[in-house]
């Protein structure tokens, strides 16, 4: 991908007034601030999932503290619950124990939980948005390092570990080091065909996978601007895949009409007053990010990684890399290496890689317009024989949305397995996983070796591209695909 | 958080980039509910067959490097998801410091909350680091957080960078949490001038 990138030193002797999203929810933020010290910083918003807090509670107990603020705490359990039927227990005792360990934490210090049976049930990153938990200006965290998904609402949200999720359950602060900011500035037109998905590994590859490390990103320019709600969440979902902890977006009209009416989201005049504040957090003209990049989105076409990190991937016209072409050492050994675990031979061209399995979901690519996508490519079409997919909706109330417009039933005509809501096979914690050298189309954010399970191969594409995948049992270029609007 | 102590160590070289958490310890292994005992997880992959026994050319698994406490890795170590059992599970399996060009945000901080030292060293510097344990048997390096260096037998001596802050800690094994509520006045006033939370639904 050819880009621009320049690095700016800060102008430290210039007086600088025009300040960036992050600048304003960072200064917003501030508790306590000593020089050459981390910040500490107030969490407006603290989401929290059955995996990375039994221990953060198991803290609190033996020290004999409390929840700070249990009202800015909301729970889901997403990680390793089954998304085949909910009426029965859960069968795996260990997954049962987090979940009841969840269950327990929550009563006992006053927190809010989605839980299974809930109509609110779903994958955190995708559930704090449609509640309309998420809101711009905020400051989110969540144990969890897709977090950055947030951002898309012009939120300073990041992932954190659980020492961090015990810290802002007892204090609803945190220590902060600054992180830089970076722009990364899109300009054009995306070509049919061509998604947030793919503008996001397109970025990824040109970067690098610690391109963005130590930074804040924010996302601008008239591209992201004319993105959806559902496709700015695509992209700031996988800011952490280049390194950065948060990925943002400048809140704007856009913003604010996918809030309206969400039911933790201000009503009537509040909202108003709410909505105006909302569009003053934004990047004021001529302020400074520490570095920039800028893409053309005609330059981008459907991505799929060949590789085990996200930085590893080609066009869907393009051909597996050859590891002796690639100059620096370390990197050759490392698509070497990737090549040997991913089962693939230099030189293929990716159109020729077949497939075994196809998973549409996780906190990428699992909301409704995901879901209508890869369906609109679905309709009327058979998933290929020996090839077993399945779509994992983002939460129940997405399944029951998609329910509603019967699409649902044409994954299940076209032999796609329809399920509850969850991680799922993004990260195999349930039984949702993949058996060793088996090759997958997935619409999910990490193709790191066994991220689906022990010995699987991974393949992270767009909702669209992996629909068309399960159809032909290859990939294909989506651009070449016959697709009918749904009706 | 158990304070850092100096020491000297034996180091062990893993000559890999991005080492991701992932396989650091892999999903299997997050199912606990408790803290300790990840280390059997640890590079779970890596280290075993799928039947469970041990592969031999892994590193940890060859003689030689039984009993590291120093891990030597390449650039963006520790990067994907935020799980805290990676620090979890190289702290339990007995390594007190990690020495890499670069380090992924997340991983260092939960390094520093557990008492587990990140240290970063120019690219040169850990090659030879990598290249002296993998030719010399029983390699080890002193660290030192005061003096903030750590410094082989051979004469290889380097200084790394760590946040005053953070350094503090370490040295005092000094727990986050009893810090901040010290500052707990801040916060209150923080809360009055802030805005109020969600209506409760
Ligand atoms: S869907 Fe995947 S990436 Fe997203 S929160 Fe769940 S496990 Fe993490």
């Amino acid at each position: 991908m050819a880009h621009n990138s320049d690095v700016r030193p800060i102008a430290g002797a210039i007086a600088m007034t025009a300040k960036t999203l992050f600048e304003k929810i960072w200064d917003e933020h501030v508790v306590y601030q000593q020089s050459g010290q981390p910040t500490l910083l107030y969490v407006d918003l603290h989401l929290i999932h059955e995996v990375t807090t039994p221990q953060a509670f198991e803290g609190l107990r033996v020290a004999s503290r409390k929840v700070r603020a249990p009202e800015r705490t909301f729970g889901t359990l997403d990680h390793n619950v089954p998304t085949t039927d909910r009426t029965r227990p859960i069968s795996d005792p260990e997954s049962a124990t987090q979940v009841e360990a969840m269950r327990r934490n929550c009563a006992e210090f006053g927190i809010k939980l989605f839980a299974l049976g809930a109509r609110e049930q779903g994958i955190v990153h995708v559930i704090g948005p449609e509640l309309g938990l998420t809101q711009p200006g905020m400051t989110i965290v969540c144990g969890d390092s897709h977090t950055s998904t947030h951002g898309a609402f012009g939120a300073l949200a990041f992932g954190v570990g659980t020492s961090e999720v015990e810290h802002v359950l007892a204090t609803q602060c945190l220590w902060q080091v600054k992180p830089k900011t970076m722009e990364i500035w899109v300009g054009g037109r995306l070509g049919a065909g061509v998604t947030a998905k793919d503008l996001i590994l397109g970025i990824i590859g040109s970067i690098g996978i610690d391109g963005a490390t130590g930074h804040a990103i924010e996302y601008c320019g008239p591209t992201i601007a004319g993105l959806s709600m559902e496709e700015r969440m695509t992209v700031c979902n996988m800011s952490i895949e280049a390194g950065a902890r948060a990925g943002m977006v400048s809140p704007d009209q856009t913003t604010v009409e996918y809030l309206r009416g969400r039911p933790y989201a201000p009503q009537g005049a509040a909202f108003e007053r709410a909505a105006e504040r909302w569009l003053s957090v934004r990047t004021e003209a001529g302020a400074r990010f520490d570095s920039s990049h800028r893409f053309k989105a005609e330059e981008f076409a459907p991505q799929v990684t060949w590789g085990t990190n996200p930085g590893m991937v080609v066009e869907v016209t393009g051909k597996v890399p050859e590891p002796g072409a690639i100059a620096d050492p370390a990197a050759r050994a490392a698509a070497a290496r990737a090549l040997e675990y991913m089962g693939l031979v230099a030189g293929t061209a990716i159109t020729e890689i077949k497939i075994d399995r196809v998973f549409i979901g996780s906190c990428t690519n699992s909301r409704l317009s995901d879901l209508k996508a890869a369906a609109a490519v679905a309709k009327g079409r058979k998933v290929a024989r020996g090839v077993q997919a399945m779509v994992v909706p983002g939460s129940q109330q997405i399944k029951a949305e998609a329910e509603t417009l019967g699409l649902d039933r044409i994954f299940k005509e076209a032999g796609f397995e329809w399920r509850e809501s969850g991680c799922s096979m993004c990260l195999g914690m349930n039984a949702d996983i993949l058996k060793p050298q088996e090759r997958c189309a997935s619409t999910s954010n990490r193709n790191f070796e066994g991220r689906q399970g022990p010995g699987g191969r991974t393949h992270l594409v767009s909702p669209a591209m992996a629909a068309a995948a399960a159809l032909e049992g290859h990939f294909v270029d989506l651009r070449e695909f016959r697709i009918e609007p749904l009706g | 958080m158990r304070a850092f102590k100096n020491f000297t160590g034996l180091v062990a070289p893993l000559d890999k980039s991005n080492v991701d958490t992932d396989q650091i310890i892999p999903k299997q292994f997050l199912k606990s509910v408790v803290r300790s005992g990840l280390g059997a997880g640890l590079f779970y992959s890596w280290r075993f067959t799928p039947q469970g026994a041990e592969i031999p050319d892994f590193v940890l698994n060859q003689e030689r490097y039984r009993g590291a406490s120093i891990l030597v890795a390449g650039a963006n170590f520790g990067c994907g998801s935020s799980r805290e059992h990676a620090v979890w599970a190289l702290d339990d399996y007995g390594f007190r410091a990690i020495i890499a060009p670069s380090f992924a945000d997340i991983f260092r901080n939960n390094c520093l909350k557990n008492g587990l030292l990140p240290v970063a060293l120019q690219a040169g510097a850990v090659r030879r680091i990598i290249d002296a344990a993998g030719a010399r048997a029983g390699y080890r390096i002193a660290i030192d957080l005061e003096r903030q260096t750590i410094a082989d037998e051979q004469g290889q001596r380097e200084a790394f960078d760590i946040e005053p802050f953070y350094k503090q800690r370490l040295l005092e094994g000094l727990d986050d949490i009893s810090l901040t509520l010290a500052h707990g006045e801040e916060i209150a006033a923080y809360e009055r001038r802030h805005l109020p939370p969600y209506p409760r639904l």
